[in-house]
């Protein structure tokens, strides 16, 4: 059950807490009717809420406290991770995690940002928030991939790269630029996944690969809605605008042809239901690494370039 | 009268004179002394007093940069749509009609080929004029194509960059040119072809973090800004001021991510010494 309860989810939350109560005294009164009729009731509000979710309440869900993270996903979708760390030039990355594991019982590298989910380990994440040395480690995890022959599977969860002093001084730019150069010319498959927040240069640091998929209530976009907000309408208050005008959804982007695949999440949202949310996504990635396996590295890379070349739209 | 005493309007006239420009007189933002519009043209749009660069129009960089009369221009009339009808205080299609307008360009970047001292090179200069040089879909292609055209004609490729970064108006679209210059630019490298990346004031946000930094040369004019995040989202973030000549071009050099800090007036030159180093005879 969720710890957190988000405005708009609040009347099916308090409905599905009524019908516990009321089964927990079933035995003593003839309650089945009413049982009945609350979950149709409840059922029908689910529909009604989740299938007129606006661009802002999906950014919410997708920010949701107690949504499955990167560690989430690696525990229930594989076995036998090893976790590894360090970028060998400057240090370990907290708000980047990533190792080998198996995936239906092939290793595979899975490289992801991570959250915190208090105020402690939030610190310790930096809020998902990467340094250089999280780019640079992630990097160095993907040559390993390379090296092992083992396909890389990178999850997306960050409010962006960290704005910070250090991080310039150790050249955040150059470590994002240098990913997106280095993860097209990879020789194994990549297949990136946004599980939560998509923000900007930080998200696509681990962002280039062969297929892009999308959780349903995700978001992926240039900037966050708020600062969207702040720069263009000068202030913090049009952030529900801002997402109405940004697309940021995984149907807005699968329609844009950013991405390729939106992966279904239990009803109300992955957060509901951490082992479906990770299953439905093995699912997935199995179907997708298929195909890809069978690909030489040469035809990865060339796709790769076409692949993002094709996105944009202008008139000539 | 006592002979230390000075009248204070006459203290006060000659710093209020620095202040006010009446057209024809510029102030330097870096060393706040002053010189004629009439000095600048050949200084190259720099400070005579501190070698400061000021803004130019790409078409301006392109005269500095290029023999006389070397330029082609390709795709000068590719031209933004409106993927998303993005609309903010302003809607974006009038945004741009606007800008077109008082540019007189299509979009925040120029492309063709050109020569520096008879070298061929294919060239692709931003200009900060047009919405604060963000990169859009036009932005993207035009460094696509200037990539393809260098490795079709087996010669070097400049790009020159000024930019506030992505253009927000085109959503997920802008950000996906970082990915697409990149990715493109692997392919300049595996025809073992010279890629000089030139850094105006300002290259920040998705520009410094896709192609501006990849060059095989990373070179910026002195004192310009450059970074990921801006110095106001710095300052917000880490709650302190930011210290003297963070992010700009002398402290990236210090930190090793540029391999030289050329005034603008040595920037030809040293370019063509770079191509002629690095281009197979």
């Amino acid at each position: 059950m969720a710890k957190t309860v988000l405005e708009f989810e609040r009347p099916i939350i308090e409905l599905e807490q009524k019908i516990e109560e009321m089964r927990r005294v079933i035995d003593d009164l003839d309650l089945h009717d009413e049982i009945d009729a609350l979950e149709k009731r409840v059922n029908d509000l689910r529909a009604s809420v989740y299938g007129n979710l606006t661009r802002w309440q999906k950014v919410q869900l997708a920010r949701h406290p107690d949504r499955p993270y990167t560690l989430d996903y690696i525990k229930h979708m594989t076995t036998d991770f090893v976790e590894l760390h360090g970028d060998r030039f400057h240090g370990d990355d907290h708000a980047i995690v990533g190792g080998f594991a198996k995936l239906d019982g092939k290793s595979v590298m899975i490289i992801g940002q991570q959250k915190g989910r208090d105020t402690k380990s939030n610190l310790f994440r930096n809020f998902g928030m990467a340094n250089p040395e999280g780019y640079r480690k992630a990097l160095r995890l993907m040559g390993l991939a390379a090296k092992f022959n083992r396909p890389v599977i990178t999850l997306i969860d960050t409010p962006g790269a960290y704005p910070g002093l250090e991080a310039e001084e150790r050249g955040q730019a150059e470590a994002i630029a240098r990913n997106l150069f280095e993860m097209t010319r990879l020789p194994v498959p990549i297949i990136i996944v946004i599980i939560g927040e998509g923000a900007s240069g930080g998200a696509l640091g681990i962002g280039v690969g062969d297929r892009v998929l999308m959780l349903e209530n995700t978001w992926y976009n240039v900037i966050s809605p708020e600062s969207c907000s702040s720069i263009l309408w000068r202030s913090w208050d049009y952030k529900e605008q801002a997402a109405e005008a940004l697309k940021l959804t995984a149907p807005d982007l699968l329609a844009q042809g950013i991405i390729d695949r939106i992966i279904p999440e239990p009803l109300g949202g992955a957060h509901r239901n951490h082992v479906e949310a990770a299953l439905l996504l093995k699912t997935a990635l199995i179907e997708e690494l298929k195909p890809l396996r069978a690909m030489k590295p040469d035809q990865l890379r060339r796709n790769r370039i076409k692949k993002f070349g094709q996105m944009g739209e202008f008139n000539t | 009268m006592a002979w230390f005493k000075r009248s204070k309007s006459n203290i006060e006239g000659s710093s209020t004179k620095r202040e006010v420009a009446d057209g024809a007189w510029l102030k330097c933002d870096h060393c706040g002394e002053m010189m004629h519009q009439s000095q600048l043209g050949a200084a190259l749009y720099t400070c005579i007093h501190c070698d400061a660069s000021f803004r130019v129009s790409a078409k301006q960089y392109i005269d500095i940069l290029l023999d006389e009369g070397s330029f082609k221009e390709a795709d000068r009339k590719m031209t933004a749509t409106d993927p998303l009808k993005f609309r903010d205080s302003k809607a974006y299609a009038d945004r741009l009609e606007a800008t077109v307008r008082s540019t007189g360009m299509f979009d925040a970047m120029r492309s063709g080929m050109g020569k520096i001292k008879d070298v061929p090179v294919s060239i692709a200069v931003m200009d900060f004029g047009f919405i604060g040089g963000s990169m859009g879909s036009v932005v993207g292609e035009k460094i696509a194509r200037a990539v393809d055209r260098a490795i079709k004609n087996k010669c070097g490729l400049i790009i020159v960059s000024a930019s506030g970064g992505a253009r927000m108006m085109e959503g997920a679209f802008s950000l996906m040119q970082m990915a697409k210059t990149s990715a493109r630019l692997t392919l300049l490298h595996d025809a073992g072809l010279p890629y000089i990346s030139i850094m105006l004031d300002p290259t920040t946000g998705g520009v410094t973090a896709s192609f501006a930094m990849l060059g095989d040369f990373n070179i910026a004019e002195p004192k310009a800004l450059i970074g990921f995040a801006g110095p106001r989202v710095i300052k917000q973030t880490i709650g302190r001021d930011l210290p003297e000549g963070f992010q700009r071009a002398e402290f990236l050099l210090e930190k090793g991510f540029l391999d030289l800090v050329v005034p603008r007036r040595e920037m030809r030159d040293t370019v063509a010494r770079l191509l002629v180093h690095a281009t197979a005879a």
